[in-house]
Formats: C-alpha cells, sequence, structure tokens
C-alpha cells in the first residue's frame, strides 16, 4: 500500500480521537456506577459499591433482562425466516415488484421509531382491539428487523451463486436436500451476523417498545427509562448499563470467531 | 370565603359541563347527568386472581426495586390477586393505556381523570366496598377532578403541590411570588425552570388571576380563549429566561445541584433529594398559592378483574400502603392513619399530610374542557386538546 | 415431506408463492397497512370533551400545522439537526474505517471492530444521561478535563443534542464504510498511486466513488434515527424540542394531529429513500 507515513500517522490520530469520543462517555458511565451522589454529580466526592449490591438485589431487573432476551430472540427468530425467504425470492426469482422490495424492507427502520410506534399502537389497539403485550412487541421489532437479515442473506446468495445448487441438483439430491446440506451450511455465518444485528437492534430499542409493551412485560430499555424516573434508584441504571458492556464481549467475540472469511465480518 | 364560593361554583359548572358533554357525545349510551352510563359494582365477589394496574413509577412496588420496599407481595398472598403492573410516563400515556380496555385500575392525576370520566372509561366506584375509604382526608373526598354529582370514581392516593424552588445560596432576596419566574428582567436569566407538559399553561393562570384581575379568571383551569391566550403571552415572554423544561426528576434535581437552575417549579420530593445531597435550596408555597396534583386510583369501565380491582384499591388505600407509598414517592398520604406509620415521623409534616389550612389554595390538577369549570355558561373555554397544541407551538415558536 | 418437495421443485411459481407469501404479508398487510391507517388518521378530528377520535373528513389539521410558524421552526431545525449529525459522523468515520480496514493489521483489525461494536450494547439511555453529567456547564466532565485549555461547554441545546445524536449513532456509520473499504482491493489504490496520485487525490477520486453507497447507507441510519428522536431532545436539548417531541406530546390527547405531524418526517424520509435508491445503498446497511 502507497499511503505515506505522515497520512498513516495523521489517519491514526484521527483513529484515536474517535475512540476517545466513543470511549470517555463510557468510562463516565462506569465510574459512575461508583459515584455515591443520586443524581451523577462530576467529580465524584465519594465513591461507593452500594449500587452495585442494590443492583444486585433487585430482580426487577433480571425480570426486565429475561423479557429483552424473550422478545429479541422471538424477533430475531421470525426476522430470520421472514428475511432469508424474501432473500431467496429476490435473488433467485423474477416477479412482478421485485425492484420496490429492498425499499420495502428499508422502510420500518428508516422511518421515525415514533411513527412506527404510534401506527403500531393504533393499529393494535384500536383497529383489531389486541392486546399490548410480548406479541405485539415481537412483532414491532421484527418488523424493523427484517431489513438486517434480509441484507446479509441477499448479499450472500449473490456472492454464492447457482452453481453448487445446480451441481447438487444434478447428482439427484432434491430441493429439500440440496437446502439442507448445501445452501444452509454456506449461508450459515451470513444468517448470524444478521441474526446477532437484529438482536442487537431490537434489545436496546426503546421507542416503538415504549407503545407495543403491555402490562407484564417490561425490558430493559423501559426498566431503565422507568427508574430514572423514580427518586431512590437511579444510579443501578449505570450498574446496568455497566454491566452490559463487559457482557457484550460475548456476542461480539462469538460473531467474529464465526465470521472468519471477512467480507462478512465486516458487516458485524 | 372566596373558596367556598369557587366551589360552589366549580359544582354548578361540573353539571353544567355534564349536559353539554351529554349533547355532544352522542353516541354514548349517556345518564341523564350527561357521563356515559357506567353501573356501579353492587357486590364484592372471589377474586380472579389478577389485577392489571396502569400506575405512576414508584406506585406499585412488589420489592423488586428494592427488598424493604414492598406493599405488593402481601396483598398477592392474601388475595391470590397477581399484580401485573404499566408504568405511564405521563397522564395523557394512562389516558391512552386506560382506553385500550386491557387494564383494571389506574392512579390518575387530576389532568386525567375527567378525561376518562367523560370518555366512559372509567366506572363510579362504590365506596361502601372499600373499607378504608372512611379514613381517606375528607377534604380529598368527592372532589371535583374524582367525582361527579355526588357520584365517587375513584379513591385518592396522594397529594403534593407545584412549590417554588431556588437556591438559598444564589438568590437573594428569596422569593415569594411567582413573579420572580415571569420577571422580564430577570437576574436568573437562563437558569429558570419550568414543567414540562401543557398543564404548566395553569401555572401561568394562576398568577395571573392574581396579578390582573381584569381577566376575571377565577380558575386556572377554566380559561376562555381570551384569558387563556394571556396566559400564553405569558409563558412567551417567559421563555427566554428558562434554560430547561423538566419532566424528569433526575434531570431537575443533577440541574439544581449543579446551579444550572437555581429558580422555578418543583416537588417537594426534588427539594428532599437535593437538599439529601448537600444543595442548598428550599421550596416555597408563593403568595398565589399554588397549582398541585391529587390521584386517584379508578377502576376501568371495562375491568375484566373488577374483584381484585376493587381489592387492590381498598388495599392500597389502607394506611400501611398509603404510608409505604408516600414515603417511597415523596407525596402527602390521602389516608389520616398513615401518618402514624411512616418511617420518617416527620414526613407528614415535611409533607403537610394533615394540614388543611396549607391545602386551600392549591388547585389540583384538572382537565380543561369546553364547558367552563368554573361555573360561567355564558362563555366556550379552551379544551386541554388545544393547550396541548398550544403548548407544542409554544415550546417551538 | 417427498411429494411436497418435489412438486415444489417442478413449479417454480409455488415455490416462489412459498418464499413470498409471509414477508409480503407481514410488511405490506400488517407495516404498511398500519402506517396508512395512522395517516389517514391525520384527516379525523377529535371529541374536544373526550379525546376520542371522530372519524370525520376535514383538513383543519394540516391547516393548522401549516399556519403556525412553531411548526415550521420545528422542522427546520429537526432537519439541520439531522444533517449535521450525519456529516459529522461522516467526517468521524471514514478516517476510522479507513484506518481499520486498510492500515490495521488483521489482529488488531478485529479488536477495533470489536471496539465499534461495543457501545451498542450500553443502553441508549444511559449514554445520553452520561453526556449529561460530561456537558454540565460548570462542572461537567469536559470542563473538569478540558477547562484548563479554556474549553467551555455549549450547555444544554441544538449543540449538545447534536454531539449527542451523533454519538449514538456514529458506529452505524462506521461500520458500513468498513465493510465498503474493505471489499476494495487493495492492488486499486496501489494502481492509482502508480500512477503518480496523491493520497488525498487517490482518496478523493478512486475511494469515495466506490465507497459512495455504503456512506448512503450509514447516512440511512444517521439521518432517519436523528430525524425522528425525542428522548435526547428531552434530556439534553435544553429548551429545544424535535419533531418527534410533537408527536409524542400530541400522540394520547390528540392522535389526528400526531398524525399530521407525523407526515413530515414520513414524506422527508420519501424523497429521502426515493433519491438514494439508484445508488445501491439500500443494499448496503
Amino acid at each position: 500500500m502507497t499511503i505515506s507515513r505522515n497520512a498513516r500517522f495523521l489517519l491514526a490520530t484521527l483513529l484515536g480521537i474517535g475512540l476517545a469520543f466513543i470511549y470517555i462517555p463510557l468510562t463516565v458511565v462506569v465510574i459512575n456506577s461508583f459515584n455515591s451522589s443520586r443524581t451523577f454529580s462530576w467529580p465524584p466526592t465519594e465513591l461507593t459499591t452500594k449500587w452495585w449490591g442494590m443492583a444486585l438485589d433487585n430482580t426487577g431487573v433480571r425480570d426486565a433482562l429475561k423479557w429483552s432476551i424473550i422478545a429479541g430472540l422471538s424477533a430475531t427468530f421470525i426476522a430470520l425466516l421472514l428475511g432469508t425467504a424474501l432473500a431467496f425470492a429476490v435473488s433467485r426469482y423474477d416477479f412482478f415488484g421485485k425492484d420496490v422490495i429492498s425499499l420495502l424492507v428499508v422502510l420500518p427502520i428508516s422511518l421515525p421509531g415514533v411513527v412506527t410506534g404510534i401506527a403500531l399502537n393504533n393499529a393494535f389497539t384500536k383497529q383489531l382491539g389486541m392486546s399490548t403485550g410480548l406479541l405485539t412487541v415481537v412483532i414491532g421489532h421484527a418488523t424493523f428487523c427484517i431489513v438486517v437479515v434480509y441484507n446479509n442473506a441477499v448479499a450472500r446468495l449473490r456472492r454464492m451463486g447457482t452453481s453448487l445448487q445446480e451441481a447438487s441438483m444434478d447428482l439427484g439430491a432434491n430441493g429439500i436436500t440440496t437446502f439442507r446440506l448445501i445452501t444452509l451450511p454456506n449461508m450459515a455465518s451470513a444468517l448470524f451476523a444478521g441474526g446477532l444485528l437484529a438482536f442487537g437492534l431490537s434489545f436496546d430499542e426503546i421507542v416503538v417498545t415504549t407503545f407495543t409493551a403491555g402490562p407484564g412485560i417490561q425490558t430493559l430499555p423501559i426498566w431503565i427509562y422507568n427508574n430514572l424516573f423514580r427518586p431512590n434508584q437511579t444510579p443501578i441504571v449505570n450498574v446496568v448499563a455497566a454491566t452490559l458492556v463487559f457482557i457484550s464481549i460475548v456476542p461480539i467475540y462469538l460473531s467474529q470467531k464465526l465470521s472468519t472469511d471477512s467480507s462478512s465480518g465486516g458487516r458485524f | 370565603m372566596q373558596k367556598k364560593r369557587l366551589f360552589s361554583q366549580i359544582a354548578v359548572a361540573s353539571v353544567a359541563a355534564l349536559i353539554l358533554a351529554g349533547c355532544s357525545s352522542s353516541n354514548d349510551a349517556a345518564s341523564s347527568s350527561g357521563v356515559p352510563d357506567v353501573p356501579m359494582m353492587e357486590s364484592l365477589g372471589a377474586g380472579e386472581g389478577q389485577v392489571n394496574l396502569v400506575a405512576w413509577a414508584g406506585y406499585v412496588e412488589n420489592g423488586s426495586t428494592d427488598p424493604n420496599v414492598d406493599w405488593v407481595t402481601g396483598f398477592e398472598e392474601e388475595t391470590g390477586c397477581k399484580v401485573n403492573v404499566k408504568n405511564g410516563a405521563t397522564s395523557d400515556d394512562m389516558v391512552a393505556l386506560m382506553k385500550t380496555g386491557e387494564y383494571d385500575v389506574v392512579s390518575a392525576s387530576g389532568d386525567a381523570s375527567l378525561r376518562l370520566i367523560y370518555g366512559g372509561d372509567v366506572a363510579p366506584v362504590n365506596t361502601d366496598l372499600i373499607a378504608n375509604y372512611a379514613d381517606i382526608f375528607d377534604n380529598l373526598k368527592l372532589q371535583q377532578w374524582n367525582s361527579v354529582d355526588g357520584v365517587s370514581y375513584g379513591v385518592p392516593h396522594g397529594r403534593g403541590a407545584n412549590l417554588l424552588a431556588y437556591r438559598t445560596d444564589i438568590v437573594n432576596p428569596a422569593p415569594t411570588s411567582w413573579g420572580t419566574v415571569f420577571d422580564a428582567n430577570s437576574p436568573y436569566k437562563g437558569k429558570i425552570t419550568a414543567y414540562d407538559s401543557p398543564i404548566y399553561i395553569a401555572d401561568a393562570a394562576l398568577y395571573l388571576m392574581a396579578t390582573q384581575p381584569d381577566l376575571g379568571i377565577e380558575y386556572p383551569y377554566a380559561l376562555d380563549q381570551k384569558q387563556f391566550d394571556a396566559a400564553v403571552e405569558l409563558l412567551k415572554t417567559q421563555k427566554p429566561l428558562i434554560g430547561e423544561y423538566w419532566g424528569d426528576y433526575l434531570k431537575h434535581v443533577a440541574s439544581i445541584k449543579s446551579g444550572g437552575t437555581v429558580l422555578g417549579t418543583t416537588w417537594q420530593v426534588n427539594i428532599n433529594l437535593a437538599k439529601g445531597e448537600g444543595t442548598k435550596v428550599e421550596g416555597i408555597k408563593p403568595s398565589e398559592g399554588s397549582t398541585g396534583w391529587s390521584d386517584t386510583w379508578m377502576i376501568s369501565s371495562k375491568a375484566k378483574n373488577p374483584n381484585c380491582a376493587y381489592m387492590w384499591i381498598n388495599h392500597i388505600a389502607s394506611p400501611e400502603a398509603n404510608a409505604g407509598v408516600a414515603e417511597w414517592f415523596g407525596e402527602a398520604p390521602s389516608n389520616a392513619k398513615s401518618c402514624d406509620l411512616t418511617a420518617d415521623k416527620n414526613h407528614c409534616a415535611t409533607f403537610h399530610a394533615a394540614d388543611d389550612a396549607y391545602w386551600e389554595d392549591v388547585y389540583y390538577w384538572n382537565t380543561p374542557t369546553e364547558a367552563c369549570l368554573d361555573g360561567r355558561t355564558d362563555a366556550k373555554c379552551v379544551p386541554y386538546a388545544e393547550w396541548v397544541k398550544a403548548w407544542s407551538s409554544l415550546r417551538n415558536s | 415431506m417427498q411429494n411436497i418437495s418435489n412438486t415444489m421443485h417442478k413449479n417454480p411459481k409455488l415455490r416462489l408463492a412459498a418464499l413470498l407469501t409471509a414477508p409480503i404479508l407481514w410488511l405490506v398487510v400488517a407495516y404498511l397497512g398500519a402506517l396508512a391507517t395512522l395517516l389517514v388518521t391525520a384527516f379525523f378530528t377529535i371529541d374536544s370533551f373526550t379525546g376520542n377520535v371522530l372519524q370525520i373528513f376535514n383538513l383543519g389539521n394540516f391547516q393548522d400545522m401549516l399556519t403556525d410558524v412553531a411548526y415550521k421552526n420545528v422542522v427546520l431545525r429537526t432537519l439541520g439537526i439531522a444533517i449535521s449529525v450525519t456529516i459529522i459522523c461522516t467526517i468521524l468515520a471514514i478516517p476510522m474505517a479507513f484506518y481499520m480496514a486498510k492500515i490495521a493489521k488483521p489482529r488488531s483489525r478485529k479488536i477495533l471492530v470489536a471496539l465499534i461494536l461495543t457501545p451498542l450494547w450500553a443502553s441508549y439511555l444511559v449514554k445520553i444521561y452520561a453526556w449529561r453529567t460530561m456537558l454540565e456547564p460548570g462542572n461537567g466532565v469536559l470542563e473538569w478535563l478540558l477547562g484548563p485549555i479554556g474549553f467551555k461547554s455549549p450547555g444544554f441545546g441544538g449543540p449538545a443534542i447534536v454531539i449527542g445524536l451523533s454519538y449514538l449513532w456514529l458506529p452505524y456509520m462506521i461500520l458500513p464504510i468498513y465493510a465498503g473499504l474493505e471489499r476494495l482491493p487493495n492492488n486499486l489504490l496501489d494502481a492509482s498511486g502508480d500512477l503518480g496520485a496523491h493520497n488525498w487525490h487517490t482518496f478523493r477520486r478512486v475511494v469515495l466513488p466506490l465507497i459512495f453507497p455504503s456512506l448512503v447507507a450509514g447516512s440511512m441510519f444517521t439521518f432517519s434515527l436523528s430525524l425522528g428522536d425525542y428522548i435526547t431532545a428531552t434530556i439534553i436539548g435544553g429548551k429545544l424540542q424535535m419533531l418527534g417531541n410533537v408527536v409524542y406530546q400530541n400522540f394520547s390527547i390528540n392522535l389526528p394531529f400526531a398524525a399530521t405531524i407525523a407526515t413530515i418526517p414520513v414524506t422527508i424520509m420519501a424523497i429521502y429513500l426515493w433519491m438514494v435508491r439508484r445508488t445501491g445503498a439500500l443494499a448496503n446497511l
């Protein structure tokens, strides 16, 4: 590569500044989880571990985590099914209206969450007379998660081409066997990458969730939102956030491990 | 005495409002009073096994937040009613949630309760079925925001006044009037705060009520177009003074503590919290009186679990639970017997729970309707939906 | 099973139908249907007493929206914020992504990708509150750190919103650009260099056009997520509101008016999507 020394140095500096921009606030979150002030005043006059203790005792946060994981996994599952089916249809067939599919799948994530949220809320509760609950949260999340699975799957299908499939069919395997033994294994890492991103999107989603969650279901972001409004508990949200950052190493490590063929690894 | 007259007028107005409401909502079966005819529960049966609540954060604690803060588990064990709760972030949220018909009970503030009653979303409450109702402070019962025509629509929960906070080490002299937050030449320009909700228009109206008698404002939630415009105009002149509008307590307290905010509307609980962290701040009820809030536990007209709903309302009005909530949330309890049960023995004194005189000039949040709530029949008042639009407009003009 | 499979294999139309039915039903009927229902509500009104929606066709809401200068202000302000956020994220992301994709060694590249992904898992709300602590005028973290070199916090308001949103969405800009750069063959850059082009020239004439779809893909996130945000503005926006706040405020008391306001971001995004449709950006998300 013909990149001059100076340019390299400049780029490294800019990267450093970017990383500082990303990590200084996260450091503040971690420090504030030890800050004895209930309102995060800076600099901390006294450090304490009591918020960590309170967070451990707090069963509400564990329930919320459970709901977030259930909702995230369900939404990811639906997004995987729908996104993959759509990707197959688009990359292997010709049909009327194919051009607008990419526009259609991208719509739920590109329109503001507050619009998607009130549209779904209005449809569920006023038009359909449904109860809001886990189901409606999952429907809402799956809708905007389809696009990430779809894009990953389409990209992979395009690179795979059809030759392997044809070879398998020529050798006598039927459609299902071919899909099971050839297509699926080749798509696995792309689907995993898409699925992970979908789960991540669902996990930290708050706006659509606000409008679609019913009684008895409180996802982690909603729990955090509610806790910011009660006078006694605020600092434990920093504990939760700090913990999440540390836990996130697991899925990130997994995704990198599984996507060693780097061009899809690049997309998460 | 002024006060007495006002309330009798309000009673008359309520009747007028009902008649008008009856005319305008032709699609609901309306009783003679104009409120949708929702039957009242006659007797209690066995619990249904669960109850779904809409409540302010901190009103329904089952120990999941703090193992020592729990007035739900005991109730669940005793009655067999499992409690599911959804926290509403604003009064508007709560109304929307109740309209879905999925919830049995709501802790409605005064700016939500009338809307719920007239929308036919909540049922009259048979107070004979609620043993603890007898101990509720009398000046909270059968008020304009929780009853219609002497029929109670819920059980009062707690109350608080919207106070004027000031940093004692910065604001000098100490304020005595709301005028300090509307003073265009205020030395504290950019460090004043106001509550971020359309209902804050009533605070401006309250100030005008005292300072501009020509406008003829009698009740800050009953404003005809001219009075309403004057209040909004006052808020427009106030806007350059504002540093931040606050909605959540955390932002508000942090700002008071840092000195970003030195003067403005607050709640008692915020003052206590900031003081607890060593901030020099006081909250007063200025000479004009103040707005305030009084929440009411109400039961949905479409309740699927009415028996458990009644049991919950009775439970939450009990001295033990009421004291627990009042202390956890930071408000004045509604049950007279709660004061003996609070962990902090000064709690009721701090929050003026039993001090009737203190509440005389507190105007609890109410829902403005087209029929003026102050008894005028010759004028049309600005309804709440218009307050919301005006607030959106004000915040962005 | 075998039979189904055979029938499916022989009949491509059937296979296509099987693949398309569920996703199309979901996206068109459930999602677009809900959206259309909401937008139709914009032409309704409410009972001023109960807040119930009355299905009487009228244009009053649009009239209110168009005649009040406040709504023009909030639209322009929101657009300004969304565009600023997109520009800042682009400027920050390109050098970072370039270093990651073209200079860093494979091992450190992985670590860098992980470092960019990590903040996505810390809660949105917690991060914005952290920025409140950062920007607090007088005793925030930034003034505490940089005060000695004369830094003054901009306080809470427009600049704070732009900083906060840029912070939240930066990873969504870095990742597509990084992926785009990684797909770019190194010898292309070498060739340009061999032909005598300078670094900057190579970047502007060769790299930038090739990663343009990735840039647009990133901007879809930064722009649209900023356009619809209302929580950041509430927490660090000082006195300012954004379009999302107005929609949120009116939602429960006056759904028709909230729907009317919602038509603005929907229209803006529709135009935006239409414009970028041909760049291939939609496949790069």
